[in-house]
């Protein structure tokens, strides 16, 4: 792979890098010098060091989401909270129903974690996004509420499309329905405001790596009040309440605490930056013809930008842009030959769904990124359209719906 | 995605990009795929009266494999017989472009390219009583 320090990280949804200072601050627990004590070494210096740093760690992530720091379990990622969600719930309540209830445009985490429920004998509900925002109503979970429901779980910020669906609403109607509300909130933090002390929420998936900390680390809010049991997937020695057992990894907990610690710093900061930034790429394409935002500019995080080019290619189109990392729902970019999922959950059509880029922004892109963007984009997609039989179809005023394609 | 030397190279610099008149008794055009898939190539081929390819022309809607090889294939069409032509093989191309596994699929839809434009321009030149 050729140097990667000239290309422009426009990938944040994927992941972020680590924050200096909680590089810095993750070295302090490592080495003998330092803190590593097992935090669940009762009977020495070495332990209860280590121990604190957690519960200090704890406390910050607590604060920021506005919760009780003994509702925060630790996991190796927010990959880890979703199934200890799902599973945890299913297998725990399943005497009382065997309902459950999620979207088409939901993560892997959840939807592979589904289809693995539907086998033990679960039946799930798959809601359809809104056409062109994705976004999930209210009223479509109350319409799907039944008598045998035990779990409804939906994300708060989708990943691929940024849209936010409204948790707060939702959750209103599930604690009326006695149904238990999971939320995955792997892209939320340091986007939107989370505030579990008012939103009726049961359960939130958190991760590390999607806010300036390592990967290899996250959380499940589990909620005290009303008290939300789980059957644990993991055991050996009871560690967090019984609900995650495995020796707690301090270097990684103390980053994501730190992590969110300057999240909660920057959060205006941050969110008027991304902002900014979007508005900037956006009104930089518009002189672009058929481009087509997939999402909702006013009921997402401006952290996400997905737009389908219309008659080109996505794989080509990141060929060209060879200065960028961005990702594309183009099927060539995924192992399968499929398009995104989600794309196709929205209504998009399998060409928009393969012309589409992902342009994900954070703490580090700056004004002359978006510049360099919206000038290679426009040389990308110049050079594409005049390889495209597409676009001169479509110039040509030919209707492609109506052609017959001699598929292979 | 590591792309072969030649995959960039048709990339950067597709030959023969563009459009024959394809009412033209003497252009056979042969536009295979959907955008549904991912892959649209049109090919058109100029043939003179001697049955030989004198030019060729592509556009693609597709992966930069894909666009190599419909690139290539214009390149290596031109100069030969229509029977010539159709024995280029799909194995020839992305062999040519060192397609991985994964993009062997665009040579073949190269190769069905090939053929339709062939097939169009025969249909053009039917004898009467067949």
């Amino acid at each position: 792979m050729s140097q990667t320090n000239h290309l422009i990280y426009l990938d944040y949804a994927a992941t972020t890098p680590v924050d200096k200072q909680v590089a810095q601050k993750m070295m302090q627990y490592l080495t003998v010098d330092g803190i590593f004590g097992n935090p669940a070494s009762r009977s020495h210096g070495y332990g209860w060091q280590a121990e604190e740093a957690v519960e200090t760690a704890r406390q910050q992530i607590a604060e920021l989401i506005h919760a009780d720091p003994r509702e925060i379990v630790f996991t190796s990622g927010a990959t880890e909270s979703d199934n200890l969600a799902l599973k945890g719930v299913a297998h725990f309540y399943q005497s009382r129903g065997k309902h459950i209830i999620t979207s088409k445009i939901e993560h892997k985490a959840i939807l592979d974690t589904c289809r693995e429920l539907e086998q033990e004998g679960f039946e799930i509900t798959y809601l359809e996004p809104q056409p062109g925002t994705g976004m999930i109503l209210p009223e479509q979970v109350k319409d799907a509420l039944r008598e045998d429901t035990i779990l409804v779980s939906l994300m708060m910020v989708n990943n691929e499309l940024g849209t936010i669906t409204d948790v707060a609403a939702i959750g209103e109607i599930t604690r009326e329905a006695g149904v238990i509300f999971h939320v995955d909130g792997a892209q939320s933090v340091g986007k939107v405001k989370v505030n579990l002390e008012e939103m009726k929420i049961d359960l939130m998936s958190f991760s590390g790596h999607k806010v300036y900390g390592p990967k290899g680390i996250g959380a499940l809010f589990v909620r005290r009040k009303p008290r939300i049991r789980l059957k644990a997937e993991q055991h050996g020695g009871g560690h967090e309440r019984g609900m995650r057992s495995g020796t707690l990894a301090t270097h990684q907990i103390v980053a994501m605490g730190e992590a969110f610690r300057i999240v909660s710093e920057r959060f205006e900061q941050d969110h008027a930056h991304a902002t900014k930034l979007r508005q900037k790429l956006w009104d930089g394409l518009q002189d672009i013809e058929e481009i087509y935002l997939n999402g909702d500019l006013e009921h997402s995080v401006p952290h996400i930008a997905n737009i389908s080019f219309n008659f080109v290619e996505g794989e080509s189109l990141m060929m060209s842009l060879k200065d960028l990392a961005v990702s594309s729902g183009s099927a060539c970019t995924s192992a399968t030959l499929e398009p995104s999922y989600v794309l196709r959950a929205i209504g998009r059509s399998d060409e928009l769904a393969h012309s589409s880029i992902r342009f994900s922004f954070g703490r580090y892109t700056t004004e002359e990124d978006i510049d360099t963007v919206i000038k290679q984009m426009h040389e990308a997609v110049d050079k594409l359209r005049a390889l495209s039989p597409l676009w001169d179809m479509y110039q040509e005023g030919v209707d492609l719906d109506s052609v017959e394609w001699a598929e292979h | 995605m590591a792309y072969s030397d030649k995959v960039i190279d048709h990339y950067e610099n597709p030959r023969n990009v563009g459009n024959l008149d394809k009412n033209a008794a003497n252009v056979g055009t042969g536009m295979v795929g959907a955008p549904a898939c991912g892959d649209v190539m049109r090919l058109q081929i100029q043939v003179n009266d001697e049955g030989i390819i004198e030019d060729a022309r592509f556009k693609t809607y597709g992966c930069g494999s894909a666009i190599a090889s419909s690139s290539l294939v214009t390149e290596w069409l031109k100069g030969k017989t229509l029977d010539q032509a159709g024995t280029i093989k799909n194995k020839d191309i992305a062999e040519e472009l060192a397609l991985p596994p994964v993009k062997v699929h665009c040579s073949v839809l190269a190769e069905d390219a090939i053929k339709a434009a062939i097939s169009d321009y025969q249909g053009k030149h039917q004898p009467v009583d067949a």
